[in-house]
């Protein structure tokens, strides 16, 4: 089962070095750099069959080490719970603004790892960004959009 | 070389690199002291507040964060027997067994004294060694960089693969394809953009290293945080016993840091090898040198095997910051963090840093002993307070890693496409290390694809297209002659153990 884990990467490997080949070649050249002895194209296509020949020794080859991961062991569904939040988190930012997104982005990171601290998790997710927005946007001048802090007049 | 020193010495001097480089040691210590965060990680984090200084400034920080990050992965290898890196595995031998003895204390400061005994020693090697290889390297020709790229790529896929070679080569030819990306230099022709207008400059080489370092490490310590493998919290973080160093202890440490800074030098200066066989090597010579009672106690607390292996390994990270100064090839993966950034400065390191920034060049030498020195003064005293960060919930340290990957990243382009990108980056890298498929290689090769590309390109050019460039020179056919020797060692060693098995 780990042998062939290791094996299907490399397949998968093999099938996306096999398509870079294949956009590398589709990369469009001036007419008088086609026949030039390096052109746009010329790296991607080496690299491209680079990609093949090493992914297809990995999975001619035996695997000299067997890789063991006990996937009982593995915290799968607090993983994908966090990645969903860091999606959610960019899907809003540019709308909602760094503050009330970043800070609920905190906020529930912890709750969803099982903290339940409520004064500590408040502290270290809005007074927190607060704090560190103060030091973007008022100590070094970067300037951070803010729609929801505009709205309610905290920010100009 | 006097001339060149008081430069380095009077930007590193000025109150604001002090206290750049004390901030750097500061959070390099904390950062690296977290179990699975190395000092790639510590310095991946403080790319974004670099940007706001100038490059000597950021440069000295970022070789504070640095070497806090060594000195950090060793405390938690002592007390934890959880290296943060691998270059502290060696430490963890002897450091770990010495904590369980009650002498916790004893063992950080025994650490402490060696590190800085192994950086001393090697930033002194530096500042002769890296003038003269600059005027050396200046002969060098576009046909021996490309050679010496494939070089340093073959070298860290050897090094650094476990025995999986053809898994690190993988992630070579994956950082190069991931550099490939965006408009061409020369034509302006984009590649690979899929008409997407948010990768017509390319990926961020920061949003990489946060992609494949720091978030991908966060996500894969919520993923491993049941596994039964983790250490177990065995020493007692609040009493680690005295920090003393009696009089024997020293003099088995005196003769132990300047044969191990010698060897942690040499094996750093070479591409690809850097602290961890450095380390590693020395604390094998060191159990061949010894004598025979104590021979007998390594591997149950002998000063000897805690001292060598770091001080091999703070001499590595000054060794590997040779090639980076000198040839603008980075020799390990937190040096090509390094590299990225310079660029990002707009400073092209190679043989005419030397000439053109000698500010740079120097200060970031000079920077190096001074931030030796003040991480000494900061943590012997603050060990036992600094070994009580190590009971930081990692409810809250996750998400706030998380938090300043997703805020650095943000901060620098203002797109949500960004974040999508590094989240996607992110998954396929935890996914990846599950079966060790190691990111280091990946990283050198995207900072070195674009130069690599580069010489390519005038060597093809020069050579009208002809191949023959790679043997026209005796000093590129040495350097591919290495390289080819590298793969041949790498197979039969494979196939040595393989036959012995």
């Amino acid at each position: 089962m780990n042998i062939n884990t290791t094996k299907i990467i490399s397949l998968l490997f093999f099938i996306f070095s096999a398509f870079y080949l294949y956009t590398a070649y589709q990369i469009q050249v001036f007419a008088f750099d086609e026949n030039a002895p390096f052109n746009a194209r010329t790296f991607p296509i080496y690299l491209g069959y680079t990609g093949l020949f090493i992914s297809g020794l990995k999975i001619i080859l035996p695997e000299p080490n067997t890789i063991k991961v006990d996937h009982k062991n593995l915290e799968y569904k607090k993983t994908v719970i966090l990645i969903v939040i860091a999606i959610i988190y960019g899907a809003t930012i540019l709308k909602v603004g760094y503050f009330l997104t970043t800070s609920l982005f905190l906020f529930s990171s912890y709750y969803f790892l099982g903290e339940r601290r409520w004064v500590l998790m408040f502290l270290l997710s809005f007074p927190f960004v607060a704090a560190f927005m103060y030091l973007l946007h008022g100590v070094l001048d970067i300037y951070l959009r803010d729609p929801f802090l505009k709205s309610i007049g905290v920010m100009g | 070389m006097i001339e060149g020193i008081l430069i380095g010495l009077t930007t590193a001097l000025t109150l604001q690199n002090i206290l750049m480089v004390m901030v750097g040691c500061f959070f390099g210590t904390i950062i690296g002291m977290l179990p699975g965060l190395g000092p790639m990680t510590a310095i991946a984090l403080m790319i974004p507040i670099t940007y706001g200084f100038d490059p000597a400034t950021g440069l000295i920080l970022m070789a504070g964060v640095y070497y806090g990050a060594v000195f950090g992965g060793s405390t938690s290898s002592i007390l934890l027997n959880a290296p943060g890196v691998p270059g502290t595995v060696a430490t963890s031998f002897d450091g770990y067994p010495m904590a369980q003895q009650g002498k916790a204390g004893k063992a950080l400061a025994i650490a402490a004294w060696s590190s800085f005994a192994g950086g001393t020693l090697s930033a002194i090697y530096l500042l002769f060694m890296a003038p003269s290889l600059s005027k050396v390297s200046l002969s060098f020709r576009s046909p021996d960089y490309f050679a010496l790229m494939i070089l340093g790529l073959t070298a860290i896929a050897a090094f650094s693969s476990k025995g999986q070679f053809l898994k690190a080569m993988m992630m070579v030819v994956l950082g190069l394809m991931l550099a490939s990306v965006g408009q061409d230099s020369l034509s302006d022709i984009t590649r690979f953009t899929f008409d997407n207008m948010n990768l017509t400059d390319g990926i961020s080489f920061v949003l990489v290293v946060m992609a494949t370092f720091a978030m991908s490490e966060a996500l894969t310590i919520i993923l491993k945080r049941n596994d039964p493998t983790s250490a177990a919290k065995q020493v007692s973080l609040t009493e680690l016993g005295s920090i003393k160093i009696n009089k024997e202890e020293r003099t088995k440490m005196y003769k132990t840091i300047p044969r191990s800074s010698i060897i942690g030098f040499l094996i750093g200066v070479l591409p690809g090898a850097g602290a961890t066989i450095a380390s590693f090597l020395a604390y094998g010579m060191e159990r061949n040198v010894v004598n025979d009672e104590e021979k007998e106690k390594f591997g149950k607390g002998s000063v000897n095997g805690l001292s060598a292996p770091e001080t091999a390994n703070n001499a590595a990270c000054s060794g590997s910051f040779v090639p980076m100064l000198t040839l603008g090839i980075p020799g390990s993966g937190t040096t090509a963090v390094m590299l990225g950034a310079l660029l990002g400065f707009g400073v092209q390191p190679g043989p005419r840093l030397y000439m053109t920034n000698p500010e740079i060049f120097w200060s970031i030498i000079m920077s190096m002993y001074i931030g030796m020195v003040i991480l000494l003064i900061l943590n012997l005293p603050l060990i036992p307070y600094i070994a009580r960060i190590l009971a930081v919930p990692k409810n809250y340290l996750i998400p706030l890693i998380l938090f300043f990957s997703v805020t650095g990243i943000y901060v620098m382009s203002f797109n949500n496409f960004d974040i999508y990108l590094m989240i996607g980056i992110a998954v396929v890298a935890t996914f990846l290390r599950l079966y060790d498929f190691p990111m280091p290689p990946l990283i050198l090769a995207f900072v070195l694809g674009g130069l690599m590309e580069e010489n390519l390109r005038r060597s093809l050019l020069l050579s009208n297209g002809s191949w023959e460039f790679l043997w026209d020179r005796a000093l590129t056919a040495c350097i591919l002659l290495t390289t080819i020797l590298i793969v041949i060692w790498h197979v039969y060693k494979t196939m040595f153990k393989k036959t012995k098995n």
